[in-house]
């Protein structure tokens, strides 16, 4: 059976890839990319952990098929950063303590700057709603919460 | 939101501060934030075959035959295993976390030989080019079983007549020894005075019982481990765990190897809680790798997780307490009932020791039962054992205070062990701060704001002992004065940044000219695992033996340079400093300065910490929960949580929080929806997150953490561990703020929906 | 397996009449669930997303047609359907986590045939047709009359959903969609209860239909509980009747979401609530 030729965009960089019907963008990104950021939690979209873009709009690329994503644009936690500065919510997530094990991490801040991106100034409880998708077992989600809301009012700044 | 709570013992045992007790970033933070850090799943080495696990699908069943050649044969499969490649082990009893258990049980559950004891049991493995191969594999893997009735639920795995799971398990302390075998594997006793005079003495007993349902550890990241093993035995093994030196005691045992063929890298951890402290896909990797000569790498699947790996015991508890009217608790009775899954190694035992230990009660008998049953095999849950005994004690508790007509926080005051109280599971207190957490939540605004209707606030306080145990660190020089420090234990949550304070005080560097690595199992002395709240407590202490020496050593060398005696000079603020008229004659250096000739003076400079930590102080915590109920549906809604924790010294006070608020919130899961479910065929019917309810970010409020700092003499900075109390008040108070909310004493968890509309049903209570 | 995403309905429909076992993917959030978790293994996986139909929301007939894999988020971010049909759009959104809500579709919501699906109550409750096209061409049927049973539905072999047509709104009318689960995000639906509602001048309610989720073996449209209402203000008397024909026709599972008795007792609960947020919004309209 012969595998899918997939163009797509990921980070801003033109890749190509092969990959077999059954296989998601999750397994796509860390087995033949090898952008282990995103992680697998459970595979069936309850936890969050492998949150990305696809053409600007938050999904578990575990719930994508590798072959969906012909020229369509990823965006991942590895491109989050730009160069040597860390994006805001990067940078308030340490400040913050918003991270404990660290694995929920890269999709909580990806489904954060989506949240951001969209309303710049979230209530708590919209923070806690957007953010429903992403399981955490270490923080209890105080710190995260609080994180991404100080994340907002600095990027309110400019 | 949070407060520090003053210092009381003596402010930082004579240590200087700088960077311990603030909130620095953690070292490994930007690697965790970018997606860069590398967890079990994120390693992979060339050539490396997937591996895939074979499982029971039966609760209970005879493994009559397991017929591997189908799966052999088909193409790219490079090794199948099964209870043929494990040695058997004879009966030895090893401390494993907090908890003990036996080589004989360890190799049946890692794979599975006479029997299946256990939905998700192992039964054989397979190493393929991928995984549709790996996959395929096991389906071609025939399994012979004779399946045999199975028992779940504690009480009827009690019974005389139930399903019997060993027959080779007698229950040990009981006299006289039984006769026949049973699935009752242990009683533990503990006994203070006489709890039938202390009855008799009381002016209210409360008797109740309790029951809970096993719960897992909930960790997003699941088991995974990549292994290497040459031709000449020697194996490499990357795996997340909380003790990569006692994975590598295990697999060294299980497999036989020398250890010192075994090198273990712990990776990144993505939560633990207790359940990675044991070896599931380690051995069989290398077994694999072992028969394939190629590198083999195993995931499991979150359904694997559940099925197959150590959700706590689900238990039955009895409490009986007695109190005068006055509200001094008199007499203390409970009987615990825990599930230890196919093996024995329940954690009753310290839920025996912990159920009554925040208070001081003159007659105290806890009976405690380990029992097998057909679930798998329990793993260590935080703090293992206590919230279980705690929630039934701590709902007595409140009961009492509420019959009495005395406030819920007065009356532990009345009660509550303080320094120089002897508790019942046998030590004498030193300092504690459970007053200390009582009164902070008193004074909160959260305890004095008013409630409206089915709206209700539960109170519950809890302990849990802590650890020390054996640990080494080491600590280097680097020639341009920049500092590595080097631990064993894994760190789940912080322990880097804490522990780099900690060096960056004690040689008067920067903190940021400090750099912390987890070591692997080559590099460095044993180390016992991240478990028992011990990380920080342990590590600290290694860490000022280390600092010492590598202080001593510099004043040595500057001694012998400035031509000086000891009493000379002074090792301070990161360099040697000369004292008296000696300061006319030299300047200080700073460590940098002797790094940057070290070998002219003598080599390289560091030290090395060896211990086995002890004096661990028990940490203490105080919870105040508000919570809602919508009558009409049974919903439970928390509106406002407060904790309040001895951490005897926070080494970085927002890691602190954070464990106060993470196991706040694991105990409100616990408390209202966690559960597992089991069928009448023995399967696991919410193998997944999706029914599996853990806390999601819109279900809880704000945490907010109350520092306490009783400080622990025994430890140099006055550290306590305090990772795990947190998750042992939120059953008793969340069950307590029920009872107030609706009047109804729920005796029975989680407190889902369907029970509490069913109980205000009854009473024709559940409209708004 | 192979994967074909064609980019016409006949092109879709070809390709599903030419295989044993094939399946539609719009969202992929239960599809490629069930893939993983060995329920399901096709040999053929059709992709509509390519096909405009099942992707557009277009003003018809003064009532709105909904491709088929318009996913909830495009739903809610859409300026005016959330105005008139606030119930629809609440329901579609609910499901799952935002994540999920960025693929789901209420095509793919309504073909995975469970009775807890939390859109459909709301589209049979707004009167929503499914427009069906298979090898015999293309033909309407009620969304009431698609889902069968668990896993069991209306379509023919070949046959897909390709878009829902939600009829002309009246004035003063509006639609509510709530669940009943544990947590406050995340779960299957307990009890699904979705009411729309039209009232007069006067605050009488002139026309309602209520459907209730996850209580039987397929999702109910409860005329019972419409009758109930129609003709009053939704005073007690009227809330009580509405109850008490929501449980009426419940006939729900014990599962390990919740207890028959429970099922029941709260489908009564939220068919009220349901109600009483439709009138609140209908009254506004």
């Amino acid at each position: 059976m012969a595998k899918h030729h997939i163009e797509a965009t990921v980070n801003g960089d033109a890749v190509e890839f092969l990959c077999e019907t059954e296989e998601t963008l999750l397994d796509v990104l860390r087995d033949t990319l090898n952008l282990t950021g995103s992680k697998e939690g459970c595979a069936s979209g309850d936890c969050g952990a492998c949150s990305v873009m696809l053409d600007g709009r938050l999904v578990c690329s575990c719930l994508v098929l590798g072959c969906e994503v012909s020229g369509r644009k990823v965006e991942t936690i590895e491109g989050m950063a730009k160069g040597e500065s860390l994006h805001p919510l990067q940078q308030q997530f340490l400040k913050s303590a918003a991270l404990q094990c660290g694995i929920c991490t890269p999709g909580v801040l990806v489904a954060s700057k989506a949240l951001l991106e969209r309303s710049p100034n979230p209530t708590e409880t919209e923070v806690r709603y957007w953010l429903a998708g992403n399981l955490c077992r270490c923080t209890g989600y105080d710190k995260i919460v609080s994180a991404v809301m100080d994340a907002a009012a600095t990027m309110r700044k400019g | 939101m949070t407060e520090t709570n003053g210092h009381a013992n003596g402010q930082s045992n004579g240590h200087p501060q700088g960077f311990v007790g603030t909130r620095q970033i953690r070292p490994d933070g930007v690697d965790k934030v970018t997606g860069r850090a590398r967890f079990g799943a994120d390693f992979n080495l060339p050539g490396q075959l997937i591996g895939r696990v074979l499982r029971s699908p039966h609760a209970h069943a005879r493994i009559v035959s397991i017929d591997t050649s189908k799966a052999e044969a088909l193409p790219g499969v490079k090794a199948v295993i099964t209870r043929e490649d494990f040695a058997d082990q004879p009966s030895e009893f090893i401390p494993a976390g907090e908890m003990m258990m036996n080589y004989k049980d360890v190799v049946r559950n890692v794979m599975a030989r006479e029997k299946a004891l256990y939905e998700g049991h192992a039964v054989a493995a397979v190493a393929a080019t991928s995984t549709a191969i790996a996959r395929r594999a096991l389906k071609l893997i025939d399994v012979k079983y004779e399946v045999l009735p199975h028992v779940i639920d504690v009480v009827e795995a009690m019974r005389p007549d139930a399903p019997l799971l060993h027959d080779d398990l007698f229950t040990v302390g009981v006299e006289p020894k039984p006769e026949k075998p049973s699935n009752i594997a242990k009683r533990v006793e503990i006994k203070v005075g006489d709890v039938e005079a202390g009855f008799k003495k009381a002016d209210l007993i409360v008797e109740r019982e309790f029951k809970t349902a096993p719960v897992h550890q909930g960790y997003i990241e699941p088991h995974a481990a990549l292994a290497t093993v040459s031709e000449d035995g020697s194996t490499e093994l990357w795996t997340t765990t909380q003790g990569h030196f006692i994975v590598r005691a295990h697999c060294a045992r299980l497999l036989g190897l020398d250890m010192g063929k075994v090198r273990v890298t712990a990776t990144e951890i993505g939560g633990g809680f207790g359940g990675k402290t044991v070896v599931y896909l380690e051995p069989l990797a290398i077994a694999l790798s072992r028969k394939a000569k190629r590198p083999v790498k195993m995931v499991m699947s979150r359904e694997e997780v559940f099925k197959a790996s150590g959700p706590t015991s689900g238990a039955t508890v009895r409490v009986k307490l007695g109190a005068t009217r006055d509200g001094k608790f008199v007499a203390a009775f409970a009987e615990l009932k825990y599930q230890a899954g196919a093996f024995q190694g329940s954690p009753v035992q310290p839920g025996t020791m912990c159920a009554y230990a925040p208070y001081d009660i003159e007659h105290v008998h806890v009976i405690g039962y380990d029992v097998v049953s057909n679930r798998p095999k329990v793993a260590a849950y935080r703090a293992p054992g206590a919230p279980i005994s705690e929630y039934a004690v701590e709902s007595v508790v409140d009961e009492i205070a509420k019959k009495l007509g005395l406030d819920p926080i007065e009356l532990r005051m009345m009660n509550a062990a303080h320094e120089g109280t002897k508790a019942a599971y046998g030590p004498k207190f030193g300092p504690i701060g459970l007053e200390e957490t009582l009164n902070s939540i008193k004074k909160t605004e959260h305890w004095n704001t008013p409630l409206r209707k089915w709206q209700g606030r539960g109170v519950a306080s809890g302990f849990w002992f802590n650890i020390g145990g054996e640990t080494s660190v080491s600590l280097t020089v680097n020639e341009d004065g920049t500092i590595s420090l080097m631990a064993g234990t894994p760190d789940i949550g912080g322990l880097r940044a804490a522990l780099t304070s900690v060096v960056a005080d004690e040689l008067g560097v920067p903190y940021e000219k400090v750099r912390p690595i987890i070591g692997d199992t080559g590099s460095l002395g044993f180390n016992f695992l991240t478990g028992g709240s011990r990380s920080a407590f342990s590590g600290s202490m290694a860490i000022v033996e280390a600092a010492k020496q590598i202080k001593n050593e510099l004043i040595a060398r500057a001694c012998k340079l400035w031509e000086a005696k000891p009493d000379q000079v002074e090792f301070k603020d990161g360099a040697v400093r000369p004292l008296g008229a000696l300061a006319e004659k030299v300047k200080p250096m700073t460590i940098a300065e002797f790094a940057k000739i070290s070998g002219k003076l003598g080599g390289p400079i560091g030290g090395v910490g060896r211990i086995n930590a002890q004096g661990a102080g028990p940490s203490f915590g105080t919870h105040l929960v508000d919570l809602e109920v919508d009558p009409e549906t049974g919903r439970t809604t928390i509106l406002r949580y407060t904790v309040a924790q001895d951490a005897g010294r926070a080494l970085h006070p927002a890691y602190v929080e954070g464990q106060f608020q993470g196991g706040a919130v694991q105990g409100i899961g616990w408390a209202l929806n966690e559960e597992y479910i089991y069928g009448e065929d023995g399967k696991l019917q919410n193998a997944g997150f999706l029914d599996y309810r853990m806390p999601v970010a819109s279900d809880v409020p704000m945490i907010d953490a109350i520092l306490v700092e009783v400080g622990n003499p025994k430890h140099p900075y006055g550290v306590r561990g305090v990772g795990e109390t947190p998750i042992v008040p939120p059953l008793g108070a969340i069950a307590n703020a029920m009872e107030s909310a609706t009047g109804i004493r729920f005796t029975e968890l989680p407190m889902s929906p369907p029970k509490v509309l069913k109980a205000l049903k009854e009473q024709g209570r559940n409209k708004a | 397996m192979r994967y074909e995403a064609p980019e016409s309905l006949e092109g879709a429909v070809a390709l599903l009449a030419s295989a044993k076992d094939a399946r539609v993917l719009a969202g992929g959030t239960d599809l490629l669930v069930q893939m993983r978790a060995d329920v399901l293994d096709p040999e053929l996986i059709v992709d509509i997303k390519k096909i405009p139909e099942t992707r557009a929301v277009t003003e018809e007939k003064g009532g709105w047609r909904i491709g088929a894999a318009v996913t909830g988020a495009e739903l809610k971010e859409h300026p005016r359907l959330k105005k008139v049909w606030p119930g629809v759009i609440e329901a579609a959104n609910l499901i799952g986590s935002t994540q999920v809500q960025g693929r789901a579709t209420m095509g793919g919501n309504l073909c995975n045939g469970s009775p807890a699906a939390d859109s459909v109550p709301a589209l049979i409750a707004a009167g929503a047709v499914a427009t069906l096209v298979g090898p015999k061409g293309k033909r309407d049927l009620p969304v009431e009359d698609v889902m069968l049973g668990p896993r069991k539905l209306a379509l023919e072999r070949g046959e897909i959903v390709a878009s829902f047509f939600l009829p002309p709104r009246p004035a003063r009318s509006s639609d509510a969609y709530l669940r009943f689960i544990p947590r406050t995000e995340m779960d299957i639906a307990v009890v699904g209860a979705g009411v729309s509602l039209t009232v007069d001048g006067a605050g009488i309610v002139t026309a309602a239909r209520v459907s209730l989720g996850a209580v039987a073996a397929r999702v109910l449209l409860v005329a019972e509980a419409a009758q109930a209402i129609v003709g009053s203000r939704l005073d007690a008397a009227a809330q009580d009747r509405l109850e008490a024909a929501a449980r009426a026709v419940c006939r729900p599972i014990d599962d390990k979401r919740g207890t028959t008795e429970f099922r029941i007792q709260v489908a009564g609960v939220l068919a009220r609530r349901a109600a009483l947020i439709a009138l609140d919004r209908a009254r506004s309209n």
